[in-house]
């Protein structure tokens, strides 16, 4: 590594304390203000403060509420990530081909990725509705169960994954297009040489070449549907029927700023925080090296 | 080229400095509220007209959302020292707000810009549930109460007779039978705020208990008694309904409005500030009813939702002249009777019941509706209100297990328990909040 081409000591602290700054004021100062808040009982109006040590932590870690919400973000998580990968990985590898209007076809699938995610909760609100919505209208035309996400808890769950995996495709699909792009010809001719077809030269050569970006997906996926989703499950179930959608993210908002305490609050955000840093050390330490293979 | 660039810069300075300059004539005062869609438009009238009654100030009428989002914005402006002015806030935040700290009463503000306001004038209900120690806290605004919302035209199709309204929950279920099964309307029955139309106003209505202390109006609130007779009758009759497919469930807070403005529910609970918005846009002949009955219980009477206006402290003396000054101006007779007729809401001052044209409820029977039900209904202490500590939460609870009653996840008992437990819960840490 070069050493420093600095000739003033001080200068390089100046120019990076901009940035120093606002991280400190928009990152470390509300982390600590929730770590602080996480042990107090505040009023709503944050006139009164008890100071209650680890109760708020006590009372989440005894509520199956609480573990609820974890099933569910895992449930949920898992759902949105599965179906992100398979369907972008399916949609990046056709769209990989020599086709007649490829542009058309690559901007029409990424351009998901310009939805913002509530409104693309809204489009799937009004696909799935129970009274006016298309695909609950086809669905009754063939089965006669009802596929009402106002009292099933499992189709609500269905819905909200459908619409964070929409919002979130383009990204994916991006991603595994430059990842297939990067597949150096060379290797994909020599194992048509061998015989390969198809599918056998999507196993043994494309996949695990895409593994690294695969990865990076998997906890980029991970990351997006567990704190990024907010919005989709604001608009669309607002974390219902019953606790059907509540996920962790949801359930911090709901106490803190609908049943407005905050203490219970902070502490949910306490344990958000230590996720997502477990998920931000685990991209860093794995998808630098090539995992996999 | 460096000094044209200085140059524009400055100009570009000076006109943003000269911008807020012209709106300093007036005194800006921020009123943020929760009226959307065709009720949004009428507080726009009424604030229009304030601020062409004078020239010294000039109110901005804000929707920030539903209610407990400007609840919710409200709180988070005044704790970053930077709240509005006024704030509308629903009536299941009342408590809160009492306990909050952060307001200023309006009777004191009144008293302190020297305005004389008739407070004996208000009508009785909506002045004890805004009221601590006798003394008005905040300004009564938009006070509703439910009433029973009919499709005349699903009726006459299905054979029913439509100049009868439903009375008791038999009838509903008579009627709301005979729709479905003739394909008269989609829905049998639905209702819109599911806990405050089913939970809160059945008991108040059928005079039990919904809490202790008098509904928390004589003491602070501890335990919720919604669990009992009553509350699992009301909802095993609902579940059964449900199975029968003549009741649907619309969703939480103000969600089952829709059905019932656009006629695809023959029979709906709902506030009685619909009906300025069925009126005007609904196409189909409706008409409305009192809250039904359950047999077996004696009279009480419908409790008033809704909300009412807060001052918030922390604003300077001149800005608060404007604020009382608009409060007076919306407590007018005159002002009062125009926002009754246009939207639903109750006039809130015998003034102005007197300022109505005398065949005014003769003309709109509908209007008449909530008015007839809640002056005949009997005021004991289990009807005069709901008033508990964080009531927004308990009625967030209520709502998620009434949806798992109604998904089949829990027993009507077994999903009241839980909710009565959770909302005791609630209650507990609010008491000991504000000991």
């Amino acid at each position: 590594m070069k050493k420093s081409i600095f000739k003033n000591p001080i200068l390089p602290y100046l120019l990076v304390a901009p940035q120093l700054f606002v991280v400190l004021l928009f990152f470390f100062w509300p982390a600590f203000d929730s770590l602080r808040l996480a042990i107090f009982n505040v009023s709503p109006f944050g006139d009164r403060m008890i100071f209650v040590g680890l109760d708020n932590f006590i009372d989440l870690l005894t509520s199956p509420e609480y573990y609820r919400s974890v099933y569910h973000s895992f449930i949920f998580s898992l759902g949105v990530t599965f179906s992100c990968i398979s369907v972008a990985l399916l949609l990046a590898v056709l769209v990989n081909q020599k086709i007649r209007g490829l542009a058309f076809y690559r901007s029409a699938i990424l351009w998901t990725f310009g939805v913002a995610p509530p409104i693309s909760g809204i489009i799937w609100l009004f696909i799935f509705h129970p009274t006016y919505g298309i695909l609950s209208y086809g669905l009754a035309q063939i089965t006669a169960y009802e596929f009402n996400w106002l009292l099933k808890g499992w189709i609500a769950l269905v819905l909200v994954i459908f619409a964070a995996s929409y919002a979130h495709l383009g990204y994916n699909v991006a991603f595994f297009l430059a990842a297939l792009q990067t597949i150096p010809n060379a290797v994909v001719e020599a194992a048509r040489v061998d015989g390969a077809g198809g599918l056998r030269l999507f196993r043994s050569i494309t996949f695990p070449l895409l593994s690294p970006v695969t990865f990076f997906l998997f906890i980029m996926n991970m990351v997006f549907s567990f704190f990024e989703t907010f919005g989709i499950i604001h608009a669309v179930t607002q974390g219902g029927p019953g606790d059907a959608t509540t996920i962790m993210v949801y359930k911090t908002y709901v106490d803190g700023f609908v049943h407005m305490r905050m203490g219970l609050s902070a502490a949910q955000s306490v344990i958000l925080m230590a996720l997502v840093t477990f998920l931000t050390v685990m991209q860093f330490r794995y998808t630098e090296k090539k995992v996999f293979y | 080229m460096k000094k044209a660039k200085a140059w524009m810069v400055f100009v570009l300075m000076a006109g943003a400095l000269a911008l807020p300059l012209t709106s300093w004539a007036k005194t800006e005062i921020l009123w943020w509220h929760a009226m959307g869609g065709f009720l949004g438009e009428r507080v726009n009238d009424i604030t229009n007209k304030f601020n062409a009654s004078q020239s010294e100030y000039e109110i901005k009428a804000i929707n920030k959302g539903g209610y407990a989002d400007v609840l919710t914005a409200g709180i988070a402006a005044y704790r970053a020292k930077n709240p509005p002015h006024i704030i509308q806030v629903f009536e299941v935040g009342t408590q809160t707000m009492l306990s909050s700290g952060a307001i200023y009463p309006v009777y004191q503000l009144m008293k302190d810009q020297g305005i004389k306001i008739d407070w004996e004038d208000f009508i009785s209900v909506v002045k004890t549930y805004y009221s601590k120690g006798g003394n008005l806290y905040s300004m009564p605004f938009n006070s509703s109460t439910p009433i029973l919302y009919y499709n005349k035209t699903a009726f006459e199709k299905a054979g029913l007779n439509p100049q009868v309204p439903p009375k008791t929950f038999e009838d509903i279920e008579k009627a709301a039978k005979a729709v479905v099964s003739k394909g008269a309307a989609k829905i049998g029955f639905t209702v819109s705020w599911p806990s405050w139309t089913l939970m809160e106003n059945m008991h108040t209505w059928n005079d039990q208990p919904f809490a202790n202390n008098n509904n928390g109006i004589a003491a602070m609130a501890t335990e919720l008694k919604f669990n009992g007779k009553l509350g699992t009758q009301v909802m095993e009759l609902l579940t059964q309904w449900q199975k029968e497919g003549i009741f649907t469930y619309s969703g939480r807070a103000a969600r089952g409005d829709q059905p019932t403005i656009n006629g695809e529910a023959a029979i709906s609970l709902a506030s009685t500030a619909l009906v300025g918005t069925m009126a005007r846009t609904s196409k189909f002949d409706w008409g409305t009813g009192n809250l039904p009955k359950l047999s077996g219980y004696p009279q009480g009477n419908s409790i008033i939702g809704g909300a009412s206006l807060w001052v918030m402290k922390g604003h300077k003396k001149e800005q608060y002249k404007g604020v009382a000054k608009f409060l007076e101006f919306l407590g007018q007779p005159e002002q009062q009777a125009w926002w009754h007729a246009n939207t639903g809401y109750f006039p809130l001052t015998r003034a102005a019941i007197k300022a109505l044209p005398e065949d005014h409820f003769r003309k709109n029977p509908n209007l008449w509706t909530a008015f007839a039900q809640i002056t005949s209904g009997k005021t004991t202490p289990n009807s005069q209100g709901i008033r508990l500590g964080n009531f927004v939460a308990i009625r967030d609870t209520i709502e998620g297990e009434m949806e798992n009653i109604f998904s089949g996840k829990k027993t009507p008992k077994q999903g009241l328990d839980d909710a009565v437990k959770k909302g005791n819960q609630t209650l507990k840490e609010f008491t000991s909040l504000y000991k």
